[in-house]
C-alpha cells in the first residue's frame, strides 16, 4: 500500500496552454503508481542554477495508460522551463508525494450516496480537485465551486461530467461576480462535507463557512526536501505532531491535505 | 563470489576521526536528511560513512515561521530555526531507528545556553550507539545561543572546554564561516579540546522579491548553502587544515565525487553531503561509488592518501 517514494523517470506526451498562463501536461511513466486525489509530484527544472523541486499536484492519473497530467500556472523560471517542454522531452520526478483527499473518508461522513461533497477551488487550486470530483462520484453527489480571475477558465468543463459546477470570477465576466462563497450564496449550494484547495484567503473563508461540517483544505508552502526530512514546509496545528513533537505538520508528508480544524491558517 | 574478489582490488575507503573508523569518508549534513528515516527509500544507510542527525536540543523547539526556505542561484537560503523534538524522543525513536544500521551516528547537538549543550551532552554520552557529537555553534537562524558561541575565540574555547569535560563521546566542532578569520576559531576550538572540525555551516544571506518588495524569508536572512558556497567551503577547509591537527569534516556544495575530492585534497578527513539530497536524494551514496571509482583512475589504494595532497 505505501509505495516507495523515488526518482520516478517520465517522458514528456503532451503540453499545451489551456487559458493566459496556464498550462496542461501529461507525463508517461512505465511503472504503474498508486495515486490518491490531492497527491503531488516535484518537478525538477533541467537549468543547473535551480536546485529544488516544484511541488506540482497530479491533476489526473490512469494506470490503464499509464498517463499523469499535470496543469500548472507559469509563476516564475521553473513553471516557464516546463512550458516550454515538448513532446518526447525527458524528465525524473520526485514521487509520489504528500498524503492526498482520503476519499472513502470523506464519502462515508458525507452520507454516501443520499450525501453530498462540496468542493472549492481557486485558482492554480483547481486542478488537483478533478481526480477527486472523479473519485467521490463514484460513491456520493459532488457540487462544484470554481474561482477564476477572468472569464478565461480551464477545466470548467471537465468537472461538469461528475455533477454541478457553478463559478465566480473576480469580474464578473463568468458566473457569479465575487468569491466561491458568494457563488454558493447566490446559488443556494449546500454540501454535507467540504473540500478546497485554492489561495489561503479562500481557505480561510472555507473553514469558516464549514461551521461544525466536516472541512478539508489542500495547503501550500514552500518545500525543499519534499518528503519529510528538512521540515521547511510546516504549518501550524492545534495538536501537538507527531514529528517534531511541537505545534507544526509537515505539508510535504502529513499534508497537503488537513483536516480544517487540525490547521491554523 | 565474484563480488568479493571485485572488492578486493578496490580502494580502501576507510577513515579515522577522532579514534572512530568510518567505512567511508562520505556522510549527511546535518539537517538536511532528517535522521535518515525518510531517505531510506532512495539510499541504503548502511553505506554510508556516518549519518549526522538534525540538530537536538534539551527540549522541543518550534523554529521559524515560514517561508524557511529559498531558492537562489545555484543554492538556497534555509531559516528552519532547528525544529527538533527534543533529546527524550530523539533517543526513544530516531536513536533506535538509527542504531539497527552499520554506519556510525553522529548526533548534532544545539542549545541557547552552555547548560542546554550540557545536559543534552551528557544524556547522548549514556548512548553506546552514538559514535560522536558534533556541536552546532553556528546556526545563523537561530537568535540566542548557538551562533553566538561560534563567532566569538573566548566563548567558543569557553563551550568547547566545558563540553569536553562532560562529554564522553569525541566532540566535533561546528564552524561557522560568518566570521572574519576562521583560522582563529578552529584553533581556539582545538585548543580547547574539540576531538574534530566540521565546516562550513551556511553563509549568512537574503532574498528579496522585487515584485512584491518583500522578505522572500520570515525570518529575513537564511543560511546559504549548496554549489554557491563551495569555494569558499574549500578555501576555509585548506586554511584551517593548515593551522590545526585535529580532523576535518568538510561541507558546502558537494555535489558528486569529484566536489568531494576537493574537499579531501584540501585537507578534510571526510565530507559530508547537505542540501543536494533535495536535488538528488541518493547523492551521498554516488558520492560513495564515485569517490571509489575516482580513486581506482587516481592509481590510489586508499582515500586516505587524498588527505591534504593537494599539490602547489
Ligand atoms: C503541495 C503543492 C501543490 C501544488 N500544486 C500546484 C499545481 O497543481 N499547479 C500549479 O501551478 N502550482 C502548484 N503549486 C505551486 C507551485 O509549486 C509553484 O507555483 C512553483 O513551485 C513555482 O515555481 P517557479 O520556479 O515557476 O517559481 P519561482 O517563484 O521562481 O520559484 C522559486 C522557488 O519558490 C518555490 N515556490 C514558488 N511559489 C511557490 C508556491 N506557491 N508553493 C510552493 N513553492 C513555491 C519554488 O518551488 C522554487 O523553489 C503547488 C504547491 C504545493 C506546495
Ligand atoms: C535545510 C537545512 C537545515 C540545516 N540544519 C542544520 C542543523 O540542524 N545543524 C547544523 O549544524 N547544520 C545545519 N545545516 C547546515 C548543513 O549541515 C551544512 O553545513 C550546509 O548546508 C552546507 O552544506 P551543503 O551546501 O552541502 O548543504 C542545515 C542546512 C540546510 C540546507
Ligand atoms: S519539504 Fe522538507 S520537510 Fe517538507
Amino acid at each position: 500500500m505505501n509505495q516507495k517514494k523515488k526518482k520516478i523517470r517520465a517522458i514528456v506526451r503532451k503540453s499545451e496552454r489551456i487559458a493566459e498562463n496556464i498550462f496542461s501536461m501529461e507525463l508517461f511513466t512505465e511503472e504503474p503508481l498508486s495515486v490518491r486525489p490531492g497527491q503531488f509530484v516535484g518537478l525538477y527544472p533541467d537549468g543547473e542554477d535551480k536546485l529544488l523541486l516544484r511541488p506540482i499536484s497530479i491533476c489526473e492519473y490512469r494506470k490503464e495508460t499509464g498517463i499523469l497530467r499535470l496543469v500548472y500556472r507559469v509563476q516564475g523560471g521553473g513553471t516557464k522551463e516546463f512550458s516550454g517542454w515538448k513532446e518526447g522531452k525527458e524528465t525524473a520526478f520526485l514521487g509520489i508525494l504528500g498524503n492526498g483527499y482520503p476519499v472513502e473518508e470523506i464519502a462515508e461522513k458525507a452520507g454516501g450516496e443520499t450525501g453530498s461533497v462540496l468542493l472549492f477551488g481557486g485558482g492554480i487550486g483547481i486542478p488537483p480537485l478533478l481526480a477527486l470530483a472523479r473519485e467521490l462520484s463514484a460513491k456520493t453527489k459532488v457540487t462544484t465551486v470554481l474561482g477564476y480571475k477572468t472569464e478565461e477558465t480551464f477545466l470548467l468543463h471537465e468537472f461538469e461530467q461528475y455533477g454541478p459546477v457553478f463559478t465566480a470570477t473576480e469580474d464578473g465576466s463568468c458566473g457569479t461576480k465575487g468569491t466561491v462563497l458568494d457563488a454558493v450564496r447566490e446559488n443556494g449550494i449546500s454540501g454535507d462535507v467540504l473540500c478546497a484547495c485554492g489561495p489561503t484567503p479562500m481557505l480561510r473563508a472555507v473553514k469558516h463557512f464549514a461551521e461544525g461540517r466536516d472541512c478539508y483544505l489542500s495547503l501550500e508552502e514552500r518545500m525543499a526536501c519534499g518528503i519529510g526530512a528538512c521540515l521547511a514546509c510546516v504549518c501550524k496545528t492545534t495538536d501537538i505532531d507527531a514529528h517534531s513533537h511541537v505545534h507544526n505538520a509537515r505539508v510535504c508528508v502529513e499534508g497537503p491535505v488537513f483536516a480544517a480544524d487540525r490547521v491554523e491558517i | 563470489m565474484e563480488k568479493t574478489a571485485e572488492k578486493t582490488n578496490r580502494p580502501d575507503m576507510t577513515v579515522e576521526i577522532a579514534g572512530v573508523t568510518l567505512q567511508n569518508p562520505v556522510m549527511t549534513a546535518s539537517g538536511t536528511f532528517g535522521s535518515g528515516m525518510e531517505y531510506e527509500d532512495f539510499l541504503d544507510l548502511n553505506r554510508l560513512g556516518a549519518v549526522v542527525t538534525k540538530g537536538v536540543a534539551n527540549h522541543p523547539w518550534e523554529g521559524n515561521p515560514t517561508p524557511r526556505v529559498a531558492e537562489v542561484y545555484g543554492g538556497m537560503l534555509n531559516a528552519i530555526g532547528l525544529q527538533n523534538p527534543g533529546v527524550d524522543v530523539f533517543i526513544e525513536r530516531d536513536l533506535a531507528f538509527l542504531k539497527e544500521k552499520d554506519t556510525k551516528i553522529i548526533v548534532n547537538v544545539v542549545g541557547k545556553t552552555v547548560e542546554d549543550y550540557l545536559e543534552v551532552v551528557e544524556r547522548l554520552s549514556e548512548e553506546d550507539a552514538v559514535a560522536m557529537l558534533e556541536i552546532n555553534v553556528s546556526c545563523p537562524n537561530v537568535k540566542e545561543g548557538a551562533i553566538a558561541f561560534g563567532q566569538d575565540a573566548k566563548a567558543l574555547s569557553d563551550i568547547t572546554g566545558r563540553i569536553r569535560r562532560v562529554s564522553k563521546k569525541p566532540i566535533i566542532i561546528k564552524l561557522s564561516p560568518n566570521v572574519t578569520d576562521i583560522v582563529l576559531l578552529a584553533k581556539a576550538a582545538e585548543d580547547a579540546g574539540a576531538d574534530a572540525l566540521s565546516m562550513i555551516n551556511t553563509i549568512t544571506g537574503m532574498k528579496i522579491d522585487p515584485e512584491s518588495r518583500r522578505f522572500v524569508l520570515a525570518n529575513k536572512t537564511g543560511g546559504l548553502s549548496g554549489p554557491a558556497v563551495k569555494p569558499v567551503a574549500v578555501r576555509m577547509v585548506y586554511q584551517c587544515a593548515q593551522a590545526v591537527k585535529i580532523p576535518i569534516i568538510g561541507m558546502g556544495g558537494i555535489a558528486n565525487a569529484q566536489d568531494a575530492a576537493e574537499f579531501l585534497l584540501a585537507g578534510a578527513s571526510a565530507v559530508a553531503i547537505g542540501c543536494m539530497h533535495f536535488h538528488e536524494p541518493d547523492t551521498a551514496l554516488q558520492v560513495v561509488d564515485g569517490l571509489e571509482d575516482y580513486l581506482v583512475r587516481q592509481k590510489l589504494s586508499s582515500v586516505r592518501e587524498l588527505i591534504g595532497a593537494v599539490r602547489e
